[in-house]
């Protein structure tokens, strides 16, 4: 069976996913309104999760929270399930599609089959619509893809069972219940406050203050970890920024987007400005990436490069703190 | 960033036909979308990062071969993945799957243990006790 869904690609998995299943019950909602609303702007810093040997910065949400905000912000009511074996699993989806009701699935990218190899890693919060199945193929929307693909049983089933940080166990889930207009503007301002206050919170590992202690363990890398390691980490951070999905600057323009789009909605100019505003910071974050992949290019980089970038991302969390600042006072 | 300022690099990506979307400004300053082939910042991130597991991946070769090491360390930088990740697969405590890693111990694992790796890494039990195969 196919269900009648329209695919549409996006920047974000997450994000897309929730837009096309909204749109698919009937409500228009753009990408980045979804991420704006569902407060998925972050900059955090998890110093006891390792991947890739490398120490973590995340730019956005955890997964799953984008659409849980959303959702509870615009009074959409959202069915999870997660399943102990892939029998389970795989009968619960297909009841689903039989039922002509298309479903997100959380799955792993390491056993992704269409993704290029370079980019399989032991990743396990990708999104994906299933929306029908066609000679034992299911039919998949990526929203990372421009056109839909389709995925045998068994290759579903491997990234739906994906192990390690974040492993999915089958993790499906759907809107089941949805308000009779979709209210935005209360749920735009809720977002908003909401960023602004993860942005400027007053502990060390998350928003701006995050950003700070990143700036100044990099400063410290090179002599305390090697070269080699300093260039490894900060090369992980300029991919968590710029990772598929991003829709660059580490998610600062599909929030420039949001800001935008949210300013015609709440007839609020202040909101436009700030989104130039934020876009600019972007750029920033764009120089940052630049800059940062000079050193770990050359392999051989002084610690004045490192200083440098370490600068960089230091007038970048100025900028932000001064920004989010203003934006809560705009809504 | 402006839409015209999208990069589009050569990168990894057209391989697999994927192009990934960014949003950026178009000339009336109106937020808008536009596709990009790849942008080398971020290809030379990635290529560093392979690099540094096939440098592993390597070094845990040798480790096998100067018998300083078993198989199950190589397979698992081969599949990009630390203990963590490799003990959530075969459903052990991080330090069983580390001491597995010990040659002498490698060498009494039964076949059940033996086959619930190879499983994971999709290789047959021979090829799991010898690299080679």
């Amino acid at each position: 069976m196919e269900i009648n869904f329209t695919h549409k690609q996006s920047a974000h998995c997450e994000n897309g996913v929730v837009s096309n299943l909204m749109r698919f019950n009937g409500f228009e909602v753009s990408e980045p309104m979804v991420f704006g609303i569902g407060s998925g702007l972050l900059f955090s810093y998890l110093p006891f999760l390792k991947v890739n040997h490398a120490p973590v910065v995340t730019y956005r949400a955890m997964p799953g929270t984008i659409f849980n905000r959303f959702a509870k912000r615009t009074g959409v009511i959202i069915k999870r399930e997660k399943f102990s074996t892939a029998q389970k699993a795989k009968a619960r989806l297909d009841a689903n599609l039989e039922k002509n009701n298309p479903v997100g699935l959380q799955v792993g990218v390491y056993n992704l089959v269409y993704f290029p190899e370079e980019y399989r890693f032991h990743f396990n919060a990708h999104n994906m619509v299933v929306y029908g199945k066609k000679d034992g193929r299911y039919l998949i929307s990526d929203p990372v893809m421009e056109e839909v693909t389709s995925l045998s049983e068994k290759e579903l089933e491997k990234v739906r069972f994906a192990k390690g940080a974040f492993a999915p166990k089958g993790h499906m889930y759907y809107p089941i219940e949805f308000p009779e207009k979709l209210e935005l503007k209360k749920a735009i301002v809720k977002g908003i406050k909401h960023t602004c206050k993860d942005m400027t919170a007053p502990v060390p590992l998350v928003g701006v203050k995050a950003i700070r202690k990143i700036a100044k363990l990099i400063r410290k890398w090179p002599a305390k970890k090697g070269v080699k390691t300093a260039n490894h980490y900060l090369g992980q951070i300029v991919r968590m920024q710029e990772e598929i999905g991003t829709g660059g600057g580490g998610f600062r323009y599909i929030y420039g987007a949001f800001l935008q789009e949210a300013s015609k909605i709440l007839e609020n100019d202040q909101l436009s400005t700030l989104s130039k505003e934020i876009t600019q910071i972007g750029d920033l974050w764009r120089d940052f990436a630049v800059d940062a992949s000079r050193i770990y290019k050359n392999r051989s980089a002084t610690e004045d490069g490192y200083n440098k970038v370490a600068d960089q991302l230091a007038t970048i969390a100025d900028k932000e703190e001064a920004f989010f600042k203003k934006l809560k006072k705009a809504v | 960033m402006k839409k015209n300022e999208v990069p589009q690099d050569k990168s990894n990506l057209e391989s697999a036909n994927i192009k990934e979307m960014y949003y950026a400004v178009d000339e009336n300053g109106e937020y808008t979308t536009e596709l990009s082939t790849g942008w080398d910042p971020k290809t030379i991130a990635l290529d560093n990062a392979i690099k540094d597991i096939e440098e592993r991946t390597e070094i845990a070769k040798q480790k096998v071969l100067n018998n300083t090491t078993s198989p199950i360390e190589y397979y698992m930088e081969l599949h990009k993945m630390d203990v963590g990740i490799l003990a959530s697969y075969v459903g052990m405590w991080a330090w069983r799957v580390k001491r597995h890693f010990k040659p002498s111990v490698f060498k009494k694992l039964n076949k059940k243990t033996l086959q619930k790796y190879a499983d994971i890494f999709d290789i047959t039990v021979e090829q799991l006790k010898d690299i080679h195969k």
